[in-house]
């Protein structure tokens, strides 16, 4: 047969992306916005929260920043607690180690911008048929990065003068976690991952209290899966 | 001034490090094979953890004892179940958390 005759013609990966995106438009406008908003409301320069969201661009982190910036704390400080927020991408990573090594153009720019919704995006959504699977992990970085730092930028120049009530957008992210879940579902059927990961958050909230249940609870859920390893694989 | 620089740098530095630690490790070293057991079950404790925290701010104690949050969540999962749309889903759930937030 002649397969160069079938090839279908590529399609561009935005609209696809931007669809898989707009959750984290959502949330990262309305997150974005309170950032900056509190981060000039602190004294600090406004023009730090965009820069903090192209430099750093991990929510937490950044909002931890805040304090410590304004408290005047050391840069080790700093960068031991931006370490302890952030392990978790380490585990992200582990498990695209497959997908983004396909990838070539844009391994480095979808390393520097996995976020934990890119995350979920990239491992529970497929590009749909034609789409350049590479081009749409890229497009959905790109789109969530540049929702997150006009989020701060805006937010910072005029968080203040915003009228319309939006207590409560922030939900979105919420909701995109478990539609991920609910996709999560269909394609790993085993109880197992959700019984201990669940367990692990219980533990993790036991020992590590609600400031550090992620790094907690991603530790030990890891811990637990490979206890479970004879019986599991 | 320079403080700030130096701070956001070190942060972004430590960030970038964290996310490209496992690729730099497995450059050129072959990933054992418990990675490959590992990488079927991390998506779905990730999103388990990611949903479970946050919820970690819901007071159950006091009123309305975080049902805005659960009832929203269950609707946001019975949708997805039910349409697999996940704009939909999304949208939905979350227009009916900032109506409960406001009535309840």
């Amino acid at each position: 047969m002649d397969t160069i005759g079938l090839q279908t013609k590529k399609r561009s990966a935005l609209p696809s992306a931007f669809a898989a995106s707009f959750p984290v438009l959502l949330g990262y406008i309305t997150i974005g916005l309170a950032y900056g908003l509190l981060l000039a409301r602190s004294g600090l320069p406004w023009w730090l929260a965009p820069l903090m969201s192209v430099v750093v661009f991990a929510g937490a982190a950044q909002f931890m920043a805040i304090g410590l910036f304004t408290s005047g704390a050391g840069i080790a400080e700093i960068a031991l607690l931006t370490l302890v927020i952030n392990a978790r991408h380490m585990v992200y990573g582990l498990s695209l180690l497959d997908r983004f090594g396909a990838c070539k153009r844009f391994k480095a720019y979808l390393v520097y911008a996995l976020t934990d919704e890119t995350y979920g995006i990239l491992t529970t959504v497929e590009p749909p048929e034609g789409v350049d699977r590479e081009e749409f992990y890229a497009a959905v970085s790109a789109f969530d990065q540049s929702y997150w730092v006009i989020g701060g930028f805006v937010g910072a120049l005029v968080g203040g003068i915003i009228p319309f009530d939006a207590t409560g957008l922030d939900f979105a992210l919420t909701a995109l976690f478990v539609v991920l879940l609910v996709e999560q579902t269909r394609s790993m059927r085993r109880p197992a991952p959700y019984l201990v990961a669940t367990a692990s958050t219980a533990a993790a909230l036991l020992a590590v209290g609600p400031d550090n249940l992620l790094v907690g609870a991603i530790g030990l859920s890891i811990a637990g899966i490979l206890a479970l390893r004879r019986r599991l694989s | 001034m320079s403080y700030w620089i130096l701070a956001m740098l070190a942060m972004g530095a430590v960030t970038l490090l964290c996310r490209a630690a496992p690729f730099l490790f497995f450059m050129k070293r072959k990933p054992p094979p418990v990675l490959e057991y590992l990488e079927a079950f991390i998506p779905p404790m990730i999103m388990t953890i990611l949903v479970l925290n946050a919820f970690k701010g819901i007071d159950f104690r006091a009123a309305p004892h975080g049902l805005p949050e659960i009832g929203s969540a269950l609707a946001v999962a019975a949708l997805q179940l039910w349409k697999r749309h996940a704009l939909l889903s999304i949208v939905g759930g979350t227009a009916l958390y900032m109506i409960l937030i406001r009535v309840v």
